[in-house]
């Protein structure tokens, strides 16, 4: 496995070149981009530049909508979620760094209706790694890896972005 | 155990919220960053977060309010748990139910809760003391002693206006020495890192000692205004003047109430707070209430958010496992 040396910018470009695909085949156009603290704000940022949206970027903090909340308490530190735009109509982007479980994707959808109905939300991750347990797939993902349930892959930036997997001992 | 020993968990993390005294800076830090991030919720299309989804709190007020009840009653449902108002003054103790009786019945009944307003110091303390493991009670104000969450809606409202804590020059004034804001408000300020904060009341409105808890006091309101960034007005009680600790409320007006006159000696840009209600024409002239400088409907809006940080913060406190995933 290549590990500690993936491309990012690599993902990132297949990533934009999928979206770019993904978004024609479903005659979608003008879309909302949503990122999901703190890596997939991150990515959300680069698609956004390479896609020249004259909208504001989205971000979402799920904290507040964690399924793990009555188990571990609140996250040390909660960025607030920032929408400047309505949502209600409009088709959206949601943008994470890592798929994994999936938790966090149902998280992100729970909060984003909160916010109004859009009129679709396309899921585009950088890594789609395998340990999923929800029903929950990427529309679009740069990358797919499968790793062990002891292999932990994460993403450090904002810049340089780097992807490091590594293995609990 | 004291207040601010039984309000923490073996980790350090806050598990009821009694006082502001004895918290470290972290903690009220945390509790200002969280209510900034709750107060966005107020502004969303769905005014609500799933945080204490299925979870139940009972606000038990053995004196009246208004304003901090509802407070945490929104406060409570933004956070998407359920709530029961509990007015003490018409139920079961009038029937000769002690305290201890009603709060077993309401265990019973699984509320994880207990939000308590009571006339006596150590009320919340107390309940604190007698509930089970996995029940969090948060003081909204318990006699002479302590209101912490409205200490730390005015310490939310400072930050908001001026973040720099330690440069700050704050006045407290009015009756300070029955007044439970003004001591978790000193408290909270002092562990913030102001200092220079000032009382400023008739003698007989300040209590003794009062210089221990690193204050500076002044019984003159233009000498202490000089130049202060913050004006935290108190309430007066009209009972004060009843029973003659002091002379009228025209007179107080005349010596302690905040005008257009006596504000300019402050900063230019000071901020003046109130806890509401307003006696307007007794410690505050409506100019000022209603002026430019006034932050006082902010601190009611400030006021959900610091509630919603702090119950979902003695809530999350909850014995157990960690672990996150994606």
């Amino acid at each position: 496995m290549p590990e500690n040396n993936i491309d990012v910018q690599q993902l990132i470009r297949t990533l934009k070149s999928g979206l770019d695909q993904y978004l024609q085949e479903h005659d979608r156009n003008d879309p909302l981009f949503v990122g999901i603290h703190t890596g997939g704000v991150w990515i959300a940022q680069r698609l956004h530049t390479l896609f020249s949206s004259t909208h504001p970027l989205g971000a979402l903090n799920i904290a507040f909508y964690r399924d793990d909340f009555s188990r571990i308490g609140l996250h040390p530190r909660v960025t607030p979620s920032s929408l400047p735009f309505d949502i209600t109509g409009r088709h959206v982007i949601l943008v994470d760094d890592v798929l994994y479980t999936g938790r966090t994707v149902r998280a992100a959808m729970n909060e984003l209706f909160d916010y109004g109905r859009a009129a679709s939300i396309c899921l585009a991750v950088l890594v789609d790694r395998s340990g999923r347990e929800l029903p929950i797939r990427a529309d679009v993902t740069g990358t797919s890896l499968a790793l062990n349930a002891d292999q932990h892959i994460k993403l450090s930036g904002p810049d340089p972005l780097k992807l490091v997997v590594s293995t609990t001992a | 155990m004291t207040p601010h020993t039984i309000q923490l968990d073996q980790h350090g993390r806050l598990k009821h919220f009694l006082t502001t005294e004895g918290l470290n800076r972290q903690t009220l830090t945390s509790i200002l960053d969280y209510a900034e991030s709750f107060a966005g919720v107020s502004g969303r299309a769905v005014k609500k977060v799933p945080l204490l989804r299925g979870k139940t709190v009972a606000n038990l007020f053995f004196e009246s309010s208004t304003r901090t009840r509802t407070t945490f009653e929104l406060a409570a449902k933004r956070l998407s748990a359920d709530v029961l108002n509990i007015n003490i003054a018409t139920s079961a103790t009038n029937k000769g139910e002690t305290l201890q009786d009603t709060l077993h019945t309401l265990e019973a009944m699984h509320c994880d809760m207990f939000v308590v307003r009571h006339g006596n110091s150590g009320a919340a303390h107390f309940i604190a003391g007698q509930v089970a493991e996995n029940v969090h009670v948060i003081n909204a104000g318990d006699g002479r002693h302590a209101h912490p969450t409205q200490a730390m809606l005015d310490m939310f409202t400072i930050r908001r206006h001026k973040p720099d804590f330690e440069s700050l020059r704050v006045a407290i004034v009015g009756d300070i020495a029955h007044s439970r804001v003004a001591r978790s408000e000193i408290h909270a300020l002092n562990i913030l890192g102001v200092s220079d904060i000032r009382v400023i009341a008739p003698k007989t409105l300040i209590p003794d000692n009062i210089e221990s808890l690193g204050v500076r006091v002044f019984h003159d309101l233009t000498e202490g205004l000089q130049d202060v960034d913050v004006i935290a007005m108190l309430r007066l009680q009209r009972e004060r003047i009843k029973n003659a600790v002091l002379p009228s409320e025209e007179e107080y007006f005349r010596c302690f109430g905040l005008t257009g006159t006596r504000l300019r000696v402050a900063k230019p840009d000071v901020i003046v707070m109130h806890p509401g209600p307003i006696n307007r024409g007794i410690e505050i002239d409506s100019q000022v209430a209603d002026g430019d400088r006034s932050v006082i409907l902010q601190q009611v809006s400030h006021g959900i958010a610091i509630r919603m940080a702090v119950m979902a913060m003695v809530m999350g406190a909850a014995p157990d496992s960690s672990g996150g995933d994606n």
